[in-house]
């Protein structure tokens, strides 16, 4: 049996399947060059091509595929925001992800599960309540449950009324729920290229040239390439990169801590997050226990953990969950994460024409990736910011107008 | 935990101190445009290498100036704030 696998897995007949094909030079010129081949990146160029024909595109990254935070992030995916233009953009992803699987032949291992958001005061009793109203509203499933009801979705969570901050509610959303996210950049990725999109790794992007307020061509580490259109998808990098092109950001770059426990049976079925605490947790289909809470305290551009944080990270975690003091931590990592003052993303126009935004998606923008790839892939076909991203235009700190998500975003992802 | 040399307390520990961002320009309000002002409120250079920023020592409220490179996350120097502001600023 043995010999017999290894025949066919050597056979000519079966050849190993091949994602992305081999590297190769850059071309003097592309259509459209994407800078950072993160999930935003790659799911541009895949709907680029598969929507609206354009194939002669390029994805630079100064790494591997999917290697910034999309390979950092905890996977939560959810819609139950605040402001109404978030809600449907969000509500408009988790449509994309139902069907990603199917769409890209690639598995997404997406699951539907739940996620339970915990109050432990009243002012977040409150804005749970409007939040809940709001997404209702909206067509999103959210609703307040009491401690009666959070006891039968999560009944291994501590409801001791003598915890330091004992449970008053909760954020039911049914829509809320996770995917693999590794696969969602491989499987834009390997689609895109089928299509003709060329995958560049290990090209950083050192410059950006402008001629009379447009781009017209993209430095890198392996020279210069002629392009019509240039689109920035960096996370983490995004002031770096948009000051090549002359452009100031009101984004600042703080890192995100997360862990992973060692494996064990299935037991936790929706994802947990409290707000009071900055924690949240999750089970993965593999058994572990995915654990992360709020950011670092000061800026930096480092990914190096610190233990300070990952303490009380720990202690947080143990107040809802205090079985979880017999695990054994497997991993933990940061991520650099580009956040903004009103805790929305900024996309579409930026002041150099066809120089295109796609940042300040700080430590929520995982969950965005299908939807902000169809929106950022629309902008560039027809040059003009799609209809459903204008609330998240950079000129919106310009005239006031700013979509803040900071109570629906910070410690829930 | 990473250690911060207070110029007042001398060295504690990191949590105790709080960031207040890049050392700038207090512009005057009234001389400003509303986009310049917009500009002030929101815009943030993000530098990735050394900066010069505003620290606190929450403990003993003690305000001053730290040198530190965001990438390798060193800090470089601290010093008292009169070492730069040699007057008193009105706001
Ligand atoms: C610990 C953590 C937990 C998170 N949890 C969640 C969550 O639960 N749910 C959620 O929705 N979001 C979450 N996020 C946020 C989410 O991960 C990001 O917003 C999202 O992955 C951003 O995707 P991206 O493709 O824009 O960026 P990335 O995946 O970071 O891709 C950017 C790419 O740009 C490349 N690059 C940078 N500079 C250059 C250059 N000069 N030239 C060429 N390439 C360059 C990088 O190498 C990188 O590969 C989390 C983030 C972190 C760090």
């Amino acid at each position: 049996m043995p010999l017999g696998l290894l025949k066919y897995g050597f056979a000519s007949k079966y050849p190993a399947r091949r994602d992305i094909p081999a590297p190769k030079d850059l071309n003097k010129s592309y259509d459209v060059v994407i800078i950072g081949a993160g999930g935003h990146g790659l799911s541009t160029a895949y709907h680029l091509a598969r929507y609206h024909g354009i194939t002669n595109v390029a994805v630079l990254d100064k790494g591997y595929i999917g290697g910034g935070n999309t390979a950092r992030n905890t996977a939560v995916v959810r819609s139950n925001y605040i402001s109404p233009e978030a809600v449907a953009f969000y509500k408009a992803s988790v449509e994309l992800f139902k069907n990603l699987a199917n769409e890209l032949g690639y598995n997404q291992m997406y699951s539907q599960r739940g996620q339970l958001t915990l109050a432990h005061s009243d002012a977040s009793v409150r804005t749970f309540t409007l939040r809940a109203e709001v997404n209702k509203h909206l067509g999103v499933r959210s609703e307040m449950v009491d401690r009666k009801q959070i006891r039968e979705i999560v009944p291994c969570l501590n409801m001791g009324k003598n915890m330091r901050f004992p449970i008053q509610a909760g954020l039911w959303h049914r829509d809320g729920g996770t995917a693999r996210h590794d696969s969602i950049a491989w499987g834009y990725a390997m689609r895109a290229a089928q299509m003709g999109v060329e995958i560049h790794q290990r090209t950083e992007v050192t410059g950006v040239n402008i001629n009379a307020g447009k781009v017209t061509a993209i430095e890198t580490n392996r020279g210069t390439i002629q392009c019509n259109h240039a689109i920035q998808a960096v996370a983490g990098m995004s002031s770096v990169v948009a000051k090549m092109a002359g452009i100031q950001l009101p984004i600042r770059s703080y890192p995100l801590q997360a862990m992973v426990t060692q494996p064990v049976k299935p037991f936790l079925d929706p994802l947990v997050s409290s707000a009071g605490l900055h924690a949240y947790v999750s089970q993965t289909a593999r058994g572990e226990i995915v654990i992360g809470g709020g950011s670092d305290p000061y800026e930096l551009y480092s990914t190096r953990s610190t233990l300070d944080l990952k303490e009380s990270l720990i202690a947080h975690t143990l107040e809802l969950f205090p079985f979880f003091a017999e695990l054994k931590l497997l991993r933990q990592w940061a991520g650099i994460t580009d956040m903004t003052p009103d805790y929305s993303p900024i996309m579409g126009e930026s002041p150099v024409k066809n120089y295109w935004l796609d940042a300040g998606w700080g430590t929520w923008g995982f969950k965005a990736t299908p939807i902000s790839g169809k929106c950022m892939a629309e902008t560039i076909a027809q040059e003009k910011t799609a209809a459903m991203i204008q609330p998240f235009h950079l000129d919106r700190f310009k005239t006031f107008k700013l979509s803040n998500e900071a109570g629906a975003t910070a410690a829930s992802h | 935990m990473k250690i911060l040399n207070c110029p007042l307390n001398g060295p504690r520990n990191i949590s105790e101190f709080i960031c207040f961002g890049e050392v700038t320009d207090m512009p005057n309000p009234n001389e400003l445009s509303d986009e310049q002002w917009a500009d002030y409120m929101w815009m943030s250079n993000n530098t990735a290498g050394v900066v010069r920023e505003w620290w606190c020592h929450a403990a003993t409220s003690y305000w001053f100036i730290v040198e530190r490179n965001t990438i390798t996350d060193e800090i470089l120097k601290t010093y008292p704030a009169n070492e730069i502001f040699k007057e008193r600023v009105e706001f």
